[in-house]
Order: C-alpha cells, then sequence, then structure tokens
C-alpha cells in the first residue's frame, strides 16, 4: 500500500491544467461505456429530427413561395432550424442523467476525489458534444440525400453554432439537475424554458413572417441569432454579420453555461 | 491522524435552524478503528462529510492526514478514501470501469489503475468479477466493491458509513474481517459510522458515542461498558415472591427492574456476585426457577448516558 501510495504520488506531476484534462477525458470515456450500454436514446433523439426533415419539411414548398421568406429553397431553410433544433433539445435533458447518478452516490463518490471539477463535467460535456455531432452529421447528410445544397463551410460552421450550444445546454441542464436534485422538477422548468426559446427563435418558420411586435421580441432571442447564422451559413453568406453574432452569442451562451455548471459542481450540496 | 477542535455544522430551513453538530473534539490516532456510533440523525455522518472535504464547518477546524480541512481540501482528498452509505456505483458500468475510473480520478495511471483493480478485487473476494455489470452483484459483493473503491489509491485514511447497513449477517462478517485486514495488513486508519451496537462492538478500537450532535462518551468497548455499568443479572422467580425480593436486592444491587417473570439487577461482578444473591434469596423462601448473567452491551451504556435505547430510538 505504501509504494502504491507514493506511485499515487508521483502521478500527481501535473500542472493543473493537465490534471482538468486528464479527469475530462477519464470522465468521457467512462461516460462513453455508459452511453454504448444503452443507446436506445440515441436513437429516439436522432428519429425525432429525422421525421420532421421526412414529413414537416415538404409542406415548407408551397410557404416558401408564398413571399417573406429569407432567401433559399425550403431545406436551405428549413435544416439549419433543424439542426439548431437538435442542439437545443439533444442537450436540454442530459440534466435528468446526472439526478440518477447523484441518487447512485456517483457524483459524490468522484467530487471526494482531488479530481478537478470543470474535469468532471467536461467529461459529460464532450460526451453530450460528441453525439451530436454524429447526430447532427447523420441529419446533414439525410438532408442532402433530400435535396439539400449546402456549401462545406457552411455545413461546417453550422455544425461548430450546433456544437456551442449543446455544451451551453448540456452545461446547464447539468447546473440545473444537480440544483433540483428531482426529475419532477426538471421537467416542468425545461420545458417552461424551451417552448418560448423555441417559438421565439424562428427555428420552425423564419421570424421574418411574424407581426412585428413578435419579430422584436425574437431579437431579445439569442437563440434567434444563432438560428438566423445557420440560415446565412447554409446559403453561403459568410461575410453576412448575422454569422458574427450567431457565433458570438453561441460562445457566450457556452460560457455562461460551463461557468454556472462548474459553480454548482463546486458547491458543497452538489 | 485527524484531530478536530470545535468542529460544528448548523443546516439553515424555511422553518428552522438545525445544529447537526456541535463543537465537537477528538483526536484519531494512526492505525485506529475509530467508530461514531449513534442513532440516525446524531451528526455522526455530518461530522464525517465535514472531515472528507464535502461539507463546509459552520465553525471549528481539523486537520486530516496532515492537511489542513480548510486551507487544503485537495490535500485532504488526496489522502483519503471515503466510502458513502450509498456506495456510488452505477448499476449499468462493470466493476472494473468503476475501480479504474476511480484510481484514475486519483492521478493513477491507466496501466497502475487496471493493476490496482486486479489486486482489490483478489483482496476482497471479488476475484472473478472485473467484467461483471454491478447490477448482478450481490449486497455483499456490491458493498465490498465500495469499500475497493475507497481503497483504490492506497490511502492513509478510510472513512466508512453505515458500513454494513442493508447486509445479511454473514455478508455483515465478511465485511468486517476485510475491514480488519486492511488495518492490519495496509495499516490504515479508520473512522467508521454506524447505529448498530454490534458493528462498533466488533470492529473498533474506540468508539465516540455521539447524540444530538455532541459527543457523550468515549473510549474502548470495553472501557466504555465498564465505566458506565455493571453486569446484568437476571433471576427468574415465582409472581408472588418478586416484591419481597425487590426489597431483598435492592440493599445489595445498584438497580433493580422488573421484568417478564422475574428480576433484573446491576452489580459490580455479576459472576461472582450471582450466586450468592441466589443463596439469599433461597434462604429468604424465594426459589429462583433460573438465573442469566450478562455483560452490559453498548445499548445499555447508551441507555445510562441519554435516558434511552439507541435501539428504541425513533431515528435509528
Amino acid at each position: 500500500m505504501n509504494d502504491d501510495h507514493l506511485l499515487y504520488l508521483a502521478n500527481l506531476s501535473y500542472s493543473e491544467d493537465d490534471a482538468m484534462l486528464r479527469d475530462a477525458m477519464t470522465t468521457f470515456r467512462y461516460q462513453m461505456r455508459l452511453l454504448f450500454r444503452e443507446p436506445a436514446w440515441i436513437v429516439v433523439v436522432l428519429v425525432q429530427p429525422l421525421l420532421y426533415l421526412a414529413l414537416f419539411a415538404p409542406l415548407l414548398d408551397k410557404l416558401v413561395k408564398g413571399g417573406n421568406f429569407p432567401p433559399g429553397d425550403p431545406w436551405q431553410i428549413f435544416v439549419p432550424g433543424l439542426l439548431i433544433q437538435l442542439g437545443m433539445f439533444g442537450s436540454l435533458f442530459v440534466g435528468f442523467g446526472i439526478i440518477s447518478d447523484w441518487r447512485y452516490g456517483v457524483i459524490e463518490r468522484m467530487r471526494v476525489t482531488p479530481a478537478s471539477r470543470l474535469g468532471l463535467l467536461l467529461g459529460r460535456v464532450i460526451r453530450d458534444s460528441l453525439v451530436l455531432l454524429v447526430q447532427a452529421v447523420l441529419l446533414t447528410l439525410v438532408a442532402v440525400a433530400f435535396g439539400l445544397r449546402v456549401p462545406l463551410v457552411g455545413a461546417l460552421l453550422t455544425v461548430g453554432l450546433v456544437l456551442l450550444l449543446g455544451v451551453a445546454l448540456a452545461s446547464l441542464s447539468y447546473a440545473a439537475g444537480l440544483w433540483l436534485k428531482s426529475e419532477d422538477a426538471l421537467g416542468p422548468l425545461l420545458n417552461m424554458i424551451s417552448l418560448p426559446v423555441l417559438l421565439l427563435s424562428g427555428i420552425l418558420l423564419p421570424m421574418t413572417l411574424a407581426p412585428r411586435w413578435l419579430y422584436r421580441l425574437s431579437q431579445a432571442n439569442p437563440f434567434s441569432h444563432i438560428v438566423d447564422a445557420a440560415r446565412a451559413s447554409f446559403l453561403g453568406d459568410l461575410g453576412n454579420v448575422e454569422i458574427l453574432i450567431g457565433l458570438v452569442c453561441a460562445a457566450a451562451l457556452a460560457a455562461v453555461g460551463l461557468a454556472v455548471a462548474t459553480r454548482v459542481f463546486q458547491r458543497e450540496s452538489a | 491522524m485527524i484531530q478536530a477542535r470545535g468542529l460544528s455544522r448548523t443546516f439553515k430551513t424555511k422553518d428552522a435552524t438545525v445544529e447537526a453538530v456541535r463543537a465537537i473534539d477528538f483526536d484519531v490516532a494512526p492505525g485506529e478503528i475509530v467508530g461514531l456510533l449513534g442513532p440516525n440523525g446524531a451528526g455522526k455522518t455530518t461530522t464525517q462529510r465535514m472531515l472528507a472535504t464535502l461539507l463546509l464547518p459552520t465553525a471549528g477546524t481539523a486537520t486530516v492526514a496532515g492537511c489542513d480541512l480548510l486551507a487544503d481540501p485537495v490535500g485532504v482528498r488526496r489522502q483519503l478514501g471515503y466510502v458513502s452509505q450509498s456506495g456510488g456505483t452505477n448499476p449499468m458500468a462493470k466493476v472494473d470501469e468503476e475501480l479504474c475510473t476511480q484510481g484514475e480520478l486519483y492521478g493513477l495511471s491507466r496501466a497502475v489503475a487496471r493493476d490496482r483493480a486486479r489486486a482489490l478485487r483478489d483482496q476482497l473476494d471479488l476475484h472473478e468479477l472485473g467484467g461483471r455489470l454491478i447490477k448482478t452483484l450481490s449486497g455483499g459483493q456490491k458493498r465490498r466493491l465500495d469499500v475497493a473503491l475507497g481503497l483504490v489509491h492506497g490511502p492513509k485514511l478510510l472513512f466508512l458509513d453505515e458500513p454494513s447497513t442493508g447486509l445479511d449477517p454473514q455478508a455483515r462478517a465478511n465485511l468486517w474481517a476485510h475491514i480488519k485486514t486492511v488495518r492490519d495488513r495496509d495499516r490504515a486508519t479508520i473512522l467508521l459510522t454506524t447505529h448498530y451496537l454490534d458493528e462498533a462492538d466488533a470492529l473498533c478500537d474506540r468508539i465516540l458515542i455521539i447524540d444530538h450532535g455532541k459527543i457523550v462518551a468515549e473510549g474502548s468497548p470495553a472501557e466504555l461498558k465498564r465505566k458506565i455499568s455493571g453486569d446484568l443479572v437476571t433471576f427468574e422467580l415465582p409472581d408472588d415472591g418478586i416484591s419481597r425480593a425487590t426489597e431483598l436486592l435492592a440493599a445489595r444491587a445498584k438497580d433493580v427492574t422488573p421484568v417478564d417473570g422475574g428480576l433484573r439487577v446491576t452489580v459490580e461482578n455479576g459472576e461472582a456476585q450471582a450466586l450468592p444473591l441466589m443463596r439469599e434469596l433461597d434462604a429468604a423462601g424465594i426459589k429462583v426457577a433460573a438465573l442469566a448473567i450478562r455483560h452490559p452491551s453498548l445499548d445499555d451504556v447508551f441507555l445510562t448516558l441519554t435516558g434511552r435505547s439507541l435501539r428504541d430510538s425513533p431515528e435509528a
């Protein structure tokens, strides 16, 4: 035991950043193994946007020709919104998983180690981001098969936006889960927040169709700018200032999400 | 190994302020197994969680394994193994996944963590279970895995929170043997909480009896029993002899208590005094049908100190 102890202490000669990344990767590998053991929910999250793609997108064809729609064909308008929706709903509900981990005592077991709190959080968020990445790429490829035409840079920019959104919302969902520690409380909270954010983001239909008061309201919603950025990217309009605004909004949300969640992980009652 | 001074913790709710731990002082020497004994809600787990850096003390200080609890919590975590009451494993994870992950979070390399997992499985009778899902383990196996997770980095100090709660008698005895081995083989210091009298008696070198957030007594199980109580002698008597026997025994015993079918008396040395007392009863014409001598239990100690039985405590 003493030799092991010395060996362990010798292994602690990392810088804090190295240790944080190491803890994040350890947590990521652990979470991935658990994920592959229960992959059913990935299928569920993936099937939902594909259903939108198959059953809702065809309706847009006539609507687009009706006027007030932003430039582009129906797929270029609808698929970016769908990708942002995937980023939102694919990560917003991960907080349920952390509540069961808390109940099993896994969170406390990990918090009593010297592991970095940010590392423990990032490991989970990286897992969620990887899942999002796979889903976003698959969705885009299927949409291309349906008839979508998108420049590669635009698609990559949009996937980047989706990932930033995923980091933000997964972090906030973990924070809310650890804060509430109850599925019964978390569900209504997430629904209460996500519905107005969804309706005011122009994900399903562009906000250019909205009356002036609703359009103004949507401009206060950062998700609306992220959707606009994704649509501009899909059109290949890379000089459009909306892309920059959307990226800044998504990056700011990710930073806020990580900061809030790290704080909650550090809290004594987490 | 542990020095706690004036350690306190208060919880505030909307309606009330609860003083869970009230300015307790205690020391734990290297290599000791020390038990915090008391009913649920007495403050045992709160004390342990403060010392494990999971809760901030409201007041007081402590040094744990040479590290200041408040100034160097990460130092404390490096030296400490902690096994909570709920254990802390995911039922869908495999045994070695949990052991290796925990080892890596303590800073072990992947290869060392794997070796350590194998060694701990061997030491704790989990030999071939490395690839098993945790949900398929028995209660005893799962609890031994919890202990292994606390030992994965070879800590000098191990905290066990209610280690045998929910285990059947055979699994408990088996776990106790392993806990003693950890101390004897690894020279680890162990601080455990329990509300089981037999567990405290069987495992602990020293016991801190804790009630309403305060330490009300401390000592080895034998010292505590010797200091506070005598031996208990129970006489089975005919109904018509009980009142006379009470008068006769009251003059010779510390305490006389009616029990079903007779009387129980507390005397200094049960083995030496039981037969003379029986002869006196016999000489007074009171026939003793049976007698039993019992050494005091920790419950008797708790009863003497707090006025209520640990077994009957509503929270226990």
